[in-house]
């Protein structure tokens, strides 16, 4: 009874994320398409910022949440959080993959090349590829508590690298913009436009919770089915 | 001597004492990077100037892809009458067996790399006896990296299904930071360039990724072996 209780909860938190998460994106598009003018000199192209930054936002929030569930799964061994970070790192891989893409596109119109090896585009897509392998590995392990502890390790190890694509800005040479948003002394960025970004992280941020929610509970349910499973095989 | 570095040398002797015997690893890694060497030579032009500037970039594919051949088998052959087992009944810590496991590689990996290295400047005409020191300098440090994640991985790797697969897929993203600064720095010390300036960030990066990743390792090695 009380399962049924917590999934109608799950389902109301759901709809209102959605809901919010749509009509944010609604007014920030048409904030970004509509009211404000193309940049001095990148022209039309530059709206990709608002897509590109706060993906990569989320996703890295997302990378330090799993490390924290992934520590936590280390501390109490309760499969919760495993269920938790499997589903964070796959949504942020995700989002991964757009600032991937984006950035691309970015790329192709203004250098004129889809992708240039420069330290932060390599460790973007080193990050990717290291999560990807941590995806990979979830699905070669058939015990869920080994799944859980080996996938942990691999989180840990991964983030370090994370920490390494961050500071790679200020130790390498690097021909990827600097950082034009005032948090980070950029500071670059004309009135208004500056907003928009951080909306919709925020829009991104309820779509990301939306998703690991999904697919948390196919995870529950794979476990279902598993045990069910099991349980016929006995007979 | 403390009982952990007993327990360590022990190890580290007992592995190289059966691949001493065996030498499986040993002449594999090595005829593996020579066969790889002569393909170059098809890639590219190899009398020509670009091979002085991409010296360094082809000595660490050879290291990295020998390293992953005994690398692999690390944690693997103890499978076998179920050695690890008793390896982790034994009453000494799982860090230790890890250590010692990995500085038995570690040697293991030099000796290869340096009779690969010797090969190279055979058949490739480089010059670097001027640069020799910074020079195993750097090869010390980018191999003792190497090492160290790819024991950690063969331990994490070692009771799967697709084993051959998931190694070399997890372990050469994470070795992008040290194999980029080793990278870097053969080339420029091969080029005849002193160690300095710029040169010392990537040294610099080196030596983080190994400390780093050998204290990652050894706290995080005993939840990867036992659970």
């Amino acid at each position: 009874m009380s399962e049924t209780v917590s999934e109608k909860t799950r389902d109301r938190i759901m709809y209102v994320l959605a809901m919010l998460s749509a009509a944010l994106l609604t007014w920030n598009l048409y904030k970004i398409f509509m009211i404000l003018p193309d940049e001095k000199n990148q022209g039309a192209i530059y709206r990709i910022v608002y897509m590109h930054v706060p993906s990569i936002f989320t996703g890295f929030t997302g990378f330090f949440v799993a490390l924290a569930a992934s520590a936590l799964y280390l501390i109490t061994k309760d499969l919760k959080y495993d269920a938790f970070a499997a589903a964070v790192t796959e949504v942020s891989l995700a989002f991964a993959s757009i600032v991937l893409a984006t950035g691309m596109i970015w790329g192709r119109i203004i250098w004129g090349i889809w992708w240039a090896w420069d330290a932060r585009l390599t460790t973007m897509l080193v990050c990717w590829l290291i999560y990807f392998g941590y995806v990979m590995l979830r699905r070669a392990i058939d015990e869920p508590t080994q799944r859980a502890r080996l996938s942990a390790v691999v989180s840990v190890f991964g983030c370090v690298d994370i920490m390494i694509v961050y500071k790679s800005i200020e130790w390498w040479r690097t021909q990827h913009p600097a950082p034009v948003l005032s948090v980070r002394d950029g500071g670059g960025m004309g009135p208004g436009m500056e907003s928009p970004i951080y909306w919709n992280w925020l829009a991104f941020m309820c779509l990301a919770a939306i998703l690991v929610m999904v697919r948390m509970r196919q995870e529950s349910i794979s476990r279902e089915i598993d045990s069910l499973r099991r349980m016929a095989h006995a007979y | 001597m403390t009982p952990f570095l007993r327990a360590t040398i022990t190890i580290a002797a007992k592995d190289l004492r059966s691949e001493f015997r065996t030498k499986e690893a040993f002449n594999a890694s090595l005829s593996f990077s020579v066969v790889i060497l002569v393909l170059f030579s098809f890639a590219f032009d190899p009398t020509s100037e670009q091979m002085q500037s991409i010296s360094g970039g082809l000595l660490w594919l050879v290291f990295s892809f020998a390293s992953a051949l005994s690398l692999n088998r690390s944690f693997a052959r103890e499978l076998q009458n179920d050695c690890l087992d008793a390896l982790v009944c034994a009453p000494v810590p799982v860090a230790a067996i890890f250590l010692g496991k990995a500085l038995a590689n570690y040697l293991l990996l030099i000796c290869v790399e340096i009779t690969a290295l010797a090969v190279f400047a055979l058949f490739y005409d480089t010059h670097f006896s001027q640069q020799l020191g910074p020079i195993l300098l750097v090869i010390a440090l980018g191999t003792w990296g190497m090492t160290v994640i790819g024991t950690t991985f063969s331990a994490l790797t070692v009771n799967l299904r697709m084993r051959e697969v998931m190694l070399p897929t997890l372990v050469y993203p994470l070795l992008v930071p040290a194999l980029m600064a080793a990278m870097t720095l053969t080339t420029d010390l091969m080029n005849g360039m002193p160690l300095g300036g710029d040169n010392l960030l990537w040294l610099r990066v080196l030596t983080g990724f190994d400390f780093i990743y050998t204290l990652l390792a050894m706290v995080f090695i005993d939840i990867v072996v036992v659970g």
